[in-house]
């Protein structure tokens, strides 16, 4: 895989993610206490890269072999659950992931929470829902970094996709101080299932000893294919509908 | 003490299993036989697109059925 596949796949993952939590954190700041829900947010982000100084030289350190079995196959695991939620969605069959009604509804239960203060902390709600949430968005992201930047032996510049992208979200969100709903999240989310199924397939079937024919080029059959029938999903499940749900789609 | 930990573990089953374990028993399984097939003189490359052509229209059904 190359370099720009790499930055790519890292960047997107962590793009759609970076969108979420901002959302939380916009809540919590805009609902509650800016002060603590940034401490939240810039605790979680510690904690993130805490664990990504600590696992990246362990990772690097496991042979390729037993590494792409077991990220292959946790990726594959992932990317499904992805690709899942995604056709599901693009096929009207599940709701929109949408950051406006969703940071309605955390502004609304942050504004009816009760203020507790502790040492340090002006609002504890707001520091533990932001905390809560940048570090659970952010897991996610930080294994998926870490396993295509051991695979490919250059986690440096998967950090760096994941840095761009959290960069890039914030300072768009800090320069609109609103969810960012206009990011085509739900494609993204389609695309990066697509990434993650297809390199889950070709690391895991590498770690479990099969070779693929014409090596590391076969990733530019498999990612088109695992594309291909996810579109080929979504077009077939867009004609379950009507025999799903007579009465409309699904919330 | 005890609680903490098993809302740790349930945490740590969602995260790597997500909403679907037999989506991730699946790919477990299709690991193993590609592992299994890999130590013959049979190619063993195409076990995890089947799996995969498998288990995504599996498991959307099992969304979708009800």
């Amino acid at each position: 895989m190359g370099s720009g596949a790499l930055f790519i796949a890292v960047f997107l993952a962590c793009l759609v993610e970076a969108v979420e939590a901002l959302t939380i954190v916009l809540a919590a700041g805009a609902g509650r206490d800016w002060r603590s829900a940034i401490t939240g947010a810039g605790s979680a982000l510690a904690v993130l890269v805490l664990i990504v100084a600590a696992l990246g030289p362990a990772l690097t350190a496991i042979p390729l072999g037993g590494l792409r079995l077991v990220v292959g196959g946790l990726l594959l695991i992932f990317g499904l659950q992805w690709l899942h939620k995604a056709i599901l969605r693009a096929s009207g069959l599940k709701s929109l992931h949408d950051e406006t009604a969703i940071y309605r509804a955390e502004l609304a239960a942050a504004r009816a929470a009760p203020t507790v203060s502790k040492t340090m902390i002006t609002d504890w709600y707001s520091f533990t829902l932001s905390f809560k949430g940048v570090l659970l968005e952010g897991l996610e992201v930080a294994f998926i970094a870490l396993t295509f930047g051991a695979n490919q032996h250059n986690i440096p510049l998967a950090a760096a996709a994941a840095v761009a992208a959290v960069v890039l979200v914030t300072g768009t969100g800090l320069a609109v101080r609103a969810p960012l709903a206009r990011v085509p999240e739900n494609t993204m989310k389609f695309a990066v299932g697509v990434m993650l199924t297809s390199f889950g397939v070709f690391w895991g079937a590498e770690g479990a000893g099969a070779s693929w024919p014409g090596g590391d080029t076969a990733l530019l059959v498999v990612v088109p294919a695992v594309a291909l029938f996810a579109v080929t999903l979504v077009a077939a499940w867009r004609l379950k509908i009507p025999a799903i749900t007579p009465a409309g789609r699904r919330p | 003490m005890t609680a903490r930990i098993i809302a740790l573990l349930r945490w740590a089953y969602d995260f790597v299993v997500g909403d679907d374990w037999r989506v991730a028993l699946g790919v477990v399984a299709a690991l193993a036989l590609t592992y299994a097939v890999s130590t013959t003189s049979m190619p063993a490359w195409w076990i995890l697109p089947a799996a995969v052509a498998i288990l995504l229209p599996v498991s959307l059904w099992r969304a979708t059925r009800l």
